[in-house]
């Protein structure tokens, strides 16, 4: 334990190329934007099949191919594959790659929440929301979103984790981010810098879990307290 | 790492053109293939195991104490939350770098999918059948191994099922201990541009998957005679 607290204060591993806040920053950038692809490309497609209460099918093969795919699978086939495994900007070594996977791995989550909380909407509600003449784009806007806004954002909580895992993993093969803290000290036979670099993946990984947690309280219209 | 599969320059084959899709790759590597494919379902077996062995007591109590409860959805939620490179890497202090720790890790995290399973399983026995039950004289023990487990059969095949299949996609991860079975070759293959291996390695873990999860749906259908025949 001494070791790691001492890794931890040692300011050379706060600057640098390889410093916690440059793989930090890059580790955020690649979760933050593989997060917003996955959800413009899901959330209006799973939205609209969740709505017309269609596609529950795709939905849940989406979901089972998501879980039996190995991350390092499919990076290694991307990043040896078209895609390569050059510098993408901000993002670091095989960034490109590194982004495209973990945006499909962000999508099946994204994707059954979306769906679920549309189409898990009370029919009563939307037939009444229909007999007083609402036009499915309000129908959709005014009332079934709201109600289904904490499934989506529920989705949105287990598609960050599952993104953050993803990018921590990536490094195993040749991705960017933190978990080259992780994979460096495996090589440097560096048990203290293993043991760091996992705390501060792990305990991040802990705060966005309950942050989202407070998220989807907060944007639920019929908080359990008034049910 | 050393690249031992570059053939002589004068031969001119799959192998040496380095081809994603590569038959003497898949036969003159059988034997490696084999071996990880056994040491990747040995762990898988193992972790899924752990898990279930676990899970079990644990919904039990979480079912009769609600704090109990609590305490358990909670913490395993906070496990699963930890990314597998980090778990493992955690765990290594306590069980050194073997192959006891990327069980260890795996079954921790079959185990949040399994008490929620076991849990939701239990909780939608009906009332009438288990008061039916209590009527004719069930007592506990008798009631939760003859009529609530049963019951829960498909819900818990259900999360075993997704269990089985997340572990075998993770157990890559193990990799990095050297422990990952496919994992392995697949890491291998992808430092050294290895086309062919990885995307046999690749290959292999998806099927495994596959054939794992047909596995236990065939298991359900037996265990549970009662869903085919309202089906039919």
């Amino acid at each position: 334990m001494n070791g790691v607290l001492s890794w931890l204060t040692d300011p050379a591993n706060w600057q640098g190329a390889d410093g916690v806040p440059t793989l930090l920053l890059q580790h955020s950038l690649l979760t933050v934007a593989a997060l917003v692809i996955a959800a413009v490309l899901g959330l209006p497609v799973a939205v609209w099949m969740g709505h017309r209460r269609r596609g529950g099918t795709l939905v849940v093969n989406l979901a089972n191919v998501g879980r039996a795919v190995p991350v390092i699978a499919l990076l290694s086939l991307l990043a040896l594959g078209f895609v390569g495994s050059a510098d993408f900007g901000p993002f670091g070594r095989a960034g490109l790659a590194t982004l495209i996977t973990l945006a499909l791995f962000a999508l099946p989550p994204i994707v059954t929440g979306a769906y679920v909380g549309m189409a898990g909407v009370d029919p009563e509600v939307v037939e009444a929301a229909r007999g007083m003449g609402m036009s499915e784009v309000r129908l959709v806007r005014t009332v079934e979103l709201p109600l289904a806004m904490p499934l989506i954002v529920s989705g949105l909580r287990l598609a960050l984790v599952q993104v953050w895992a993803t990018a921590t993993v990536a490094a195993i093969v040749a991705g960017p981010g933190l978990g080259r803290i992780i994979t460096h000290g495996y090589d440097a036979d560096s048990p203290s810098e293993v043991i760091a670099g996992s705390l501060i993946v792990a305990v991040i990984a802990l705060l966005l879990e309950v942050s989202m947690v407070l998220l989807q309280r907060a944007v639920d219209p019929l908080p359990a307290a008034s049910r | 790492m050393v690249i031992a599969w570059a053939a002589p320059a004068t031969v001119d084959n799959c192998l040496t053109r380095n081809e994603w899709i590569c038959g003497a790759y898949w036969s003159s590597r059988a034997d490696d293939l084999v071996n990880a494919l056994l040491q990747h379902l040995g762990i898988v077996v193992a972790s899924v195991l752990l898990g279930l062995v676990v899970a079990f007591p644990l919904a039990l109590l979480a079912r009769r104490y609600r704090r109990v409860e609590g305490w358990v959805v909670g913490a395993t939620t906070a496990v699963y939350t930890i990314p597998s490179l980090a778990l493992f890497s955690l765990l290594v202090p306590l069980t050194g770098l073997g192959v006891e720790t990327v069980v260890l890790g795996l079954g921790l995290y079959s185990l949040t999918i399994l008490v929620r399973g076991m849990l939701d399983g239990l909780r939608g026995v009906p009332r009438e059948v288990r008061e039916s039950a209590a009527g004719m004289g069930y007592g506990a023990a008798r009631m939760l191994f003859r009529v609530e487990l049963p019951l829960a059969v498909p819900t818990i095949m259900g999360a075993l099922r997704v269990a089985t299949v997340s572990t075998v996609a993770l157990t890559t991860v193990g990799a990095i201990l050297d422990e990952g079975g496919l994992g392995d070759l697949l890491v291998e293959g992808q430092l050294s541009d290895f086309k062919a291996q990885v995307l046999a390695t690749s290959l292999l873990c998806v099927l495994l998957a596959i054939v794992l999860d047909l596995v236990l749906v065939v298991a359900q259908r037996s265990m549970t005679p009662w869903t085919r025949r309202r089906r039919a």
